[in-house]
C-alpha cells in the first residue's frame, strides 16, 4: 500500500519534471513510467503574473497527482511563500518541502526545515519534507506535523544511490508506520529496487530519467525495477546467512566421503 | 486594413530572424515580398536581437533532437552566403574538474568533436590559460554576430525589391487578400495555443583584457553558460532557460549565476563593464522543434526555440518549397491550432 496523507497511490514511483530536453519528451517519459506522482518546482519569478502558466498546464495535462516542491529555497520565508504559491497554482495541499542549507551538496538545512514544516503544517499543508536519515531530525519533523518523511539517498543529482544504507535501514526500522520516500540521489533502477526491497514506500527521482539519453526508456526501466522491488518486498525475502545452505540434500550422495 | 496588397505578392508578418530568412528564400525564388511588422526597425522587440548567434548544431545535439543537428548544419553556409557576419572558428566545450562527469556525458551525446587536453585548450584560446585540463573541440561549428546579420539581411531583401509596411497586423486579415506567412514568434501565441515562452536572460560585456576567438561553453550541473565573442573585447553571455514567458526585467539570480560562471572562465571578467542586460521569450512548441502550419492562404512558421539563427534558413527553405513546389515540409504540423 502506498498511502500518503490518506491518499492511496497506485505505486511507489514519484517522478520529477525538470531538466527534460522538451515537454514532449517529458510527457513520453511519464507515459512509459506509469509514475503516480509528478513533482514540479516553482520558481518564484515564474509565479509572478503566472508566467509559468503554459508549462504548468503541460504538467497538469500529464493526468497524475502533482506534488509541487520548494526546490532552491534557502530560507523559511522563501519556502513558505513558494508553498503558498504552489497551493494556489496546483490546487493541492501537498508540498514537498526543500530548504537547502549548503550549495555544494544541496543538503537540507534541517533546522529551518523543521521550522518551515511546522508553519506549513499549522497552515493546513500536507508536508513531504526532504531531509537526511538523521533520526532526531525525523522525530522533530513528525512532531512538527509531518506524516511522511523523505530522506535522501545521496545528494540531489549525484546519482550515487543509497549512500548510507545502515542509516536508512535504521530509519525504516525506527519508524515502521511512517510512509518513507527515498528522495534524491538515485541514479540507476537497481538502486530504486534496493530502496523498495528495504521497505521504503516510494522513491522520488528526476535527473536519472531526465538526463538519460533516452528518458522514456529509462523511465520504464525505473518503473520495472520499482515493481520488482515491491513484488520482492511483499514476497517476504529470505534472510542472508553466513554458510551455504544446499537447496538439495547431500547426505547419502556418493561424493560425501 | 489600409494597405493595398498585390494579390501576387507574399506578405510576411514579423521581421525577426524567421521572417527575414523566409523573405530572403522567397525573393531568391522570384517572388514579390511585402514585410510587415509593428516596428519599423530591427530591435529589442524580437528575441533574435538577443540571440547568442552560435551556429553549433553538433553541440545542440546534447539536448536537442536529431532534426536540429541535421537541419542546423545548413546554417553556417547559408548565413555566410547572405551576410558577412559569420566566423568559422569552431566551438569549445569545457568544464571544471569537479564537473567532469558532465563533460563525459556531453561527449557521449554529441558527435563532430575531438577531445582536447590542457595545452591544446590554451593553444586554442590562450586566455583560458591553464584553468581547464579537458575539453571538446567542435571544429566545424561557427558563430555569427546576430545584429549585424539581421541588419545585412534586412538591407539585402529591401534592396532586392521587398517592401516594408509598418502595421500591427492580424495575419488572418492579410490572408484574406493573399498568401501570408506568420513569422511573429512568441507574439503569435494569440493564434497558436500550444506555443509557450521559454525565458532567456543574457548580458553583453565589454572586457578588452580578455580575448576569445570562438564560443566557449562552460558545462555546469546547475548553471551552464556560453560566452560568444563579438570582437573588439565585446562578449555575449548567455543564457538562462526558464519555463515561462519573460517579464520586462532580468532577475538578480540570473545575473549572479551568469556573472559567476563568467568569472570562473576567466577572473578578468570581474573587471568587465556591463553594456547590456537582455531578457526575452523564446517561442517553443511542446517538442521544442519548429513547426510549419498551413491553413489556406495562411502559413505559420514558428517554434524556433533557442535555435533561431540555426534553424531559420532550413525553415525558410521549407516554406519556399511548400509555396512553390507544394512540397510538404518535414516539420509540417497538421494539428489545428
Amino acid at each position: 500500500m502506498h498511502v500518503f496523507y490518506g491518499t492511496t497511490l497506485a505505486n511507489g514511483f514519484m517522478l520529477g519534471t525538470a531538466q527534460y530536453p522538451s515537454p514532449a519528451i517529458l510527457a513520453n517519459a511519464f507515459k512509459r513510467s506509469g509514475a503516480s506522482v509528478a513533482t514540479v518546482s516553482l520558481r518564484r519569478e515564474s509565479g509572478q503574473d503566472r508566467a509559468g502558466q503554459d508549462f504548468w498546464q503541460l504538467i497538469k495535462d500529464l493526468g497524475v497527482r502533482i506534488l509541487p516542491n520548494t526546490a532552491g529555497c534557502h530560507s523559511v520565508k522563501e519556502a513558505v511563500t513558494t508553498a503558498h504559491m504552489a497551493r494556489e497554482v496546483f490546487d493541492t495541499k501537498w508540498i514537498k518541502l526543500e530548504v537547502i542549507g549548503e550549495e555544494d551538496t544541496l543538503q537540507p538545512d534541517v533546522f529551518r526545515l523543521v521550522e518551515a514544516a511546522r508553519i506549513l503544517s499549522e497552515d493546513g499543508f500536507q508536508v513531504f519534507p526532504y531531509t537526511t536519515e538523521d533520526l532526531v531530525v525525523a522525530d522533530k519533523l513528525l512532531h512538527a506535523g509531518c506524516e511522511v518523511l523523505m530522506p535522501w539517498g545521496a545528494p540531489i543529482g549525484s546519482g550515487l544511490g543509497l549512500n548510507n544504507i545502515f542509516g536508512l535501514r535504521a530509519m525504516r526500522a525506527h519508524f515502521p508506520d511512517v510512509p518513507l520516500v527515498i528522495d534524491a540521489g538515485i541514479g540507476l533502477p537497481s538502486q530504486a529496487a534496493a530502496a523498495i526491497e528495504m521497505g521504503f514506500d516510494a522513491v522520488l527521482l528526476n535527473t536519472a530519467v531526465a538526463k538519460a539519453g533516452d528518458p522514456a526508456a529509462m523511465a520504464e526501466a525505473f518503473a520495472t525495477a520499482i515493481k520488482a522491488g515491491q513484488l520482492a518486498q511483499a514476497a517476504d525475502p529470505m534472510e542472508p546467512r553466513d554458510m551455504a545452505a544446499p537447496s538439495t540434500p547431500v547426505i547419502g550422495k556418493a561424493f560425501l566421503a | 486594413m489600409k494597405h493595398h496588397i498585390n494579390s501576387n505578392s507574399n506578405t510576411i508578418i514579423g521581421t525577426g530572424v524567421a521572417g527575414l530568412c523566409v523573405a530572403r528564400a522567397l525573393l531568391d525564388r522570384g517572388a514579390d515580398v511585402v514585410l510587415v511588422d509593428r516596428h519599423t526597425d530591427a530591435g529589442s522587440h524580437a528575441c533574435s536581437w538577443w540571440a547568442g548567434g552560435m551556429l553549433a548544431p553538433f553541440c545542440e545535439g546534447e539536448s536537442a533532437e536529431e532534426p536540429v543537428v541535421r537541419l542546423g548544419c545548413e546554417a553556417a553556409d547559408w548565413w555566410e552566403a547572405k551576410t558577412s557576419a559569420v566566423k568559422r572558428r569552431g566551438s569549445l566545450v569545457v568544464s571544471a574538474a569537479r564537473d567532469k562527469a558532465d563533460l563525459a556525458r556531453f561527449a557521449r551525446r554529441t558527435t563532430g568533436f575531438r577531445h582536447v587536453n590542457g595545452p591544446e585548450i590554451s593553444n586554442l584560446e590562450p586566455d583560458l590559460g591553464d584553468r581547464f585540463t579537458k575539453g571538446l573541440f567542435f571544429e566545424n561549428e561557427a558563430h555569427l554576430a546576430p545584429r549585424l546579420a539581421l541588419a545585412q539581411l534586412r538591407a539585402s531583401v529591401l534592396a532586392d525589391g521587398a517592401t516594408f509596411v509598418q502595421d500591427d497586423a492580424d495575419p488572418d486579415e492579410y490572408a484574406q487578400r493573399g498568401l501570408t506567412i506568420d513569422c511573429r514568434g512568441f507574439q503569435a501565441k494569440d493564434k497558436l495555443h500550444d506555443l509557450r515562452g521559454v525565458k532567456g536572460e543574457m548580458l553583453v560585456l565589454s572586457c578588452p583584457d580578455v580575448t576569445l576567438t570562438r564560443p566557449i561553453r562552460l558545462l555546469h550541473p546547475r548553471v551552464p553558460l556560453y560566452i560568444v565573442p563579438r570582437g573588439d573585447g565585446i562578449f555575449m553571455l548567455g543564457a538562462t532557460m526558464v519555463e515561462g514567458h519573460a517579464g520586462k526585467h532580468v532577475t538578480a539570480r540570473a545575473l549572479l549565476e551568469l556573472l559567476s560562471a563568467a568569472y570562473a572562465l576567466n577572473p578578468a571578467f570581474g573587471e568587465a563593464e556591463v553594456f547590456e542586460i537582455g531578457v526575452d521569450s523564446r517561442p517553443a512548441f511542446p517538442n521544442n522543434l519548429p513547426r510549419i502550419r498551413r491553413d489556406g492562404n495562411l502559413i505559420r512558421a514558428n517554434g524556433l526555440f533557442r535555435h533561431g539563427f540555426l534553424l531559420a534558413p532550413a525553415v525558410a527553405r521549407m516554406v519556399a518549397d511548400l509555396i512553390f513546389d507544394n512540397k510538404t515540409p518535414e516539420v509540417m504540423d497538421e494539428t489545428a491550432a
